[in-house]
């Protein structure tokens, strides 16, 4: 009787310990794990694409080498996230105060069939002075979000109407042009704002 | 009339300017905090937000948008995933428990306001009226603040 008990609690064991493993595997490497996450973008120097920004200038990825940058990707015609990234940032770089001539800080469009030249240079000068706001065609905005690993979508939402879905961080580099992490959407001023000084600070320490 | 206690309760709700018939859960909903972004023109959809309290005692559920600034007013919900892409979809019915609220805050659920009529200028408001499965309606008054606002207070 005992023997058996014995084997009961074993049986019961090792099915319980089998259970945990296949759970285990199924959450880490099996069906169940988690999408892998976002590629690192490339260095700036190592991106390739032509684009204009709000003023008629030609700029490209070597544009923005020399400074710090911040650049993130959306669209006009977008009513919620993309006005608030705006804003967000608008208030960042109001507590930057002075250090903000050190920065970058580029607005992509990802929908350049709505967004003209003149529609992002409207749009920018609604928020902080030093947002830039760049356009390229269809195919070099696909390779400015290649070389960031952004992505984007058209989704129809009747009529013929249509919005965007797309990546809504903000990547930022060093002046050497540096991958040197990414604020997420909506993150609140109290990390984003630090995180924006250490690469402001990592960017004096290269150049001096 | 017939009941003379009758009489008596519908003369003194007209003289107080009650409704007269009473929804069962609409009539506690609160609506606060009420502010929509300034558009460039009128080809883009604008978004309004609000908190939506209900002081009831019984759920409420939020059916429908309507307002006279734009042709398709919709609640849509803003997503964001583990690699950083945001989406928007319709938030579909909204059901606000007894004593709850329901924020519509940038970032997540917004009322959007699609196929503007006028454009949304910075100074001015527009009512916006939620309708709720009870038959019963809520208008509010949506004061237009600035294109970078980032809250009620600007």
């Amino acid at each position: 009787m005992q023997r058996r008990h014995l084997l009961t609690y074993i049986g019961a064991a090792s099915g319980a310990l089998a259970l945990a493993l296949f759970a285990g595997w199924w959450q880490v490497d099996g069906p169940g794990a988690p999408e892998p996450v976002a590629k690192r973008p490339l260095p700036l120097t190592e991106m390739d694409f032509q684009m204009t920004d709000q003023t008629g200038t030609a700029v490209g990825p070597e544009s923005l080498l020399g400074n710090a940058s911040m650049v993130f990707f959306g669209f006009t015609y977008c009513p919620d996230v993309c006005p608030t990234t705006l804003s967000d940032i608008s208030s960042w770089l109001d507590d930057l105060g002075e250090d903000v001539a050190q920065l970058n800080v580029v607005f992509i469009t990802i929908d350049p069939k709505r967004d003209t030249v003149a529609a992002m240079a409207e749009y920018v000068s609604y928020f902080h002075p030093a947002i830039q706001g760049w356009r390229g065609s269809r195919d070099q905005t696909m390779r400015a979000a290649e070389g960031f690993r952004a992505s984007y979508e058209k989704v129809a939402t009747g009529g013929g109407d249509y919005t965007m879905n797309h990546t809504a961080s903000v990547f930022m580099f060093d002046a050497e042009g540096q991958f040197a992490g990414t604020i997420d959407y909506h993150e609140p001023r109290e990390f984003a704002v630090p995180k924006i000084r250490r690469v402001l600070a990592r960017t004096e320490e290269e150049t001096s | 009339m017939k009941s003379p206690v009758a009489a008596v309760a519908i003369a003194l709700s007209i003289f107080l300017g009650l409704p007269i018939s009473s929804f069962a859960g609409s009539q506690d909903i609160v609506v606060e905090d009420a502010w929509a972004r300034a558009s460039i023109g009128k080809n883009r959809p604008g978004a309004a937000y609000m908190t939506v309290r209900n002081t009831g005692t019984d759920p409420v559920t939020i059916l429908s948008l309507e307002t006279p600034l734009a042709m398709m007013p919709d609640i849509h919900r803003t997503t964001t995933d583990a690699n950083g892409v945001s989406s928007m979809a319709p938030a579909g019915e909204i059901t606000i428990a007894p004593g709850e609220a329901v924020s519509l805050e940038p970032g997540g659920l917004h009322a959007m306001l699609m196929r503007l009529e006028t454009p949304m200028v910075e100074g001015e408001s527009f009512s916006l009226t939620l309708t709720f499965d009870d038959g019963g309606t809520v208008t509010v008054d949506v004061p237009i603040l600035g294109i970078a606002a980032r809250g009620p207070e600007g």
